[in-house]
């Protein structure tokens, strides 16, 4: 859910179908994946392409936040973990946006969409990053949320896409448990530290429940995407599943969910829990957070700025090309 | 100017002898930057002891519509595959 409210095409009912789109779906029933070239909907490459491309901006988007304290780092050993963790976030922003573009649209076509709004990346990354607890609340949250959703779309019916996923997910925990190693550290040290963790965790824990996107009832986009196992669980399913393995990990942290309605229910066997304030994920959505315009602004500049160098290094790649060519010529 | 930088298949044989592997693809201006981002991109954890780059526009790939006519003769030849002819037991393994 590094995807949140991916516009998805109306669904279809098997008797609305023609008979290429009924073939394709009953492949993606069998369980077959679909591959680049191969035929499919208008609707369900246009919806992977908002899908993996929103997935994508958040692995690049969400480097800021973190980059942030790479400088900053208590130890130096904390300082390259932070900054493989960081590198691995581009990565995985590369390895997606290549799925993406076996879609048929171009890197610069997503970039641009992303640098002028068109195009969202996750609402978690409009939050600040305050302190050094804030890098562990962010591993063991929002990392942890994002694989809660990962780990289900390693199944996902496009080849590339799934392909992508499970290079991910095998990197993914490593994000979470340096986290949450880092709140294990904080949580032993000094009250003074502990209550950074505690302040850390009160932040990010609704932010954290609103990255699984709008509660079901409110989300207009599941049902195609779930029929093209595009989409593998329902928002608030995913959500369910985060706050019950979440929370006893608070617990033996010591630290308290900041949510006084948090209670274990037998009968369902799972807590029910507070629903985030809705409204300020629309308002985040919209770019009104409290980063929005410092990170997008982040990341038009460094586009802008690195201009000139991604231009040298094609000038030089043609020059040696042609040199390369007319020694060719001169030695026939 | 702002071209965009060319698309390259990347492809990486692992530790232990087998073939190189399709990875996944990235761009860069040339061969020599497209194999350092490789290493930079796909071989973060040990994956690999070589690694080749090819332009992706280089790739001549089969169609997806030539599926049938390219692969289905071979589902008659069923003869092919070893446990298609049964050897009795006394024999021994074979």
């Amino acid at each position: 859910m590094y995807a949140q409210m991916v516009k998805s095409e109306g669904s279809k009912s098997r008797e609305e179908m023609t008979p290429e789109e009924l073939a394709f779906q009953d492949r993606i029933d069998r369980g077959e994946k679909i591959e680049p070239k191969e035929w499919m909907p208008e609707g369900y490459r246009k919806t992977l392409i908002r899908q993996i491309g929103q997935h994508a901006h958040s692995e690049i988007v969400g480097q800021l936040p973190e980059g942030n304290w790479i400088t900053r780092a208590p130890t130096l050993e904390r300082k390259a973990i932070l900054l493989a963790k960081v590198q691995d976030e581009a990565g995985h922003g590369l390895y997606l946006y290549c799925a993406a573009e076996t879609l048929g649209v171009s890197r610069d076509e997503l970039l641009e969409k992303l640098h002028s709004g068109n195009m969202k990346y996750s609402s978690i990354f409009n939050y600040p990053t305050l302190t050094w607890a804030d890098m562990g609340a962010v591993g063991w949250l929002v990392d942890g949320a994002a694989i809660m959703n990962q780990v289900p779309l390693q199944r996902t019916s496009y080849g590339p896409y799934s392909r992508a996923m499970i290079r991910i997910c095998k990197e993914e925990s490593f994000h979470q448990r340096q986290g949450y190693d880092i709140m294990m550290k904080m949580c032993a040290g000094t009250p003074e530290q502990k209550a950074m963790a505690q302040d850390a965790l009160n932040r990010f824990w609704y932010p954290s429940l609103m990255m699984f996107g709008p509660s079901d009832k409110d989300s207009v986009h599941s049902a195609q995407s779930m029929a093209w196992k595009i989409k593998m669980n329902t928002n608030d399913e995913l959500r369910q599943k985060f706050v019950d393995q979440t929370v006893p990990q608070a617990e033996y942290l010591g630290l308290t969910i900041p949510d006084p309605d948090l209670k274990w229910n037998e009968e369902k066997g799972g807590y029910d829990f507070s629903e985030p304030d809705w409204s300020e994920f629309f308002a985040v959505i919209a770019g009104n957070g409290p980063c929005n315009a410092e990170r997008l602004g982040a990341r038009v500049k460094a586009w802008e700025d690195g201009a000139w160098f991604r231009d040298g290094l094609m000038a030089h790649a043609a020059k040696a090309e042609d040199r390369a060519r007319a020694a060719r010529l001169a030695a026939e | 100017m702002s071209s965009e930088w060319p698309l390259w298949e990347i492809f990486i044989r692992g530790q232990h002898g087998l073939n190189h592997r399709h990875v996944g693809s990235l761009h860069a201006p040339d061969a020599e930057m497209a194999i350092r981002n490789a290493r930079d991109v796909y071989t973060r954890r040990n994956e690999g002891v070589s690694i080749w780059v090819v332009k992706a526009n280089d790739i001549t790939a089969s169609s997806p519509s030539e599926k049938g006519p390219l692969f289905d003769p071979s589902n008659s030849k069923v003869y092919r595959h070893p446990t298609f002819f049964d050897i009795p037991d006394e024999v021994g393994h074979m």
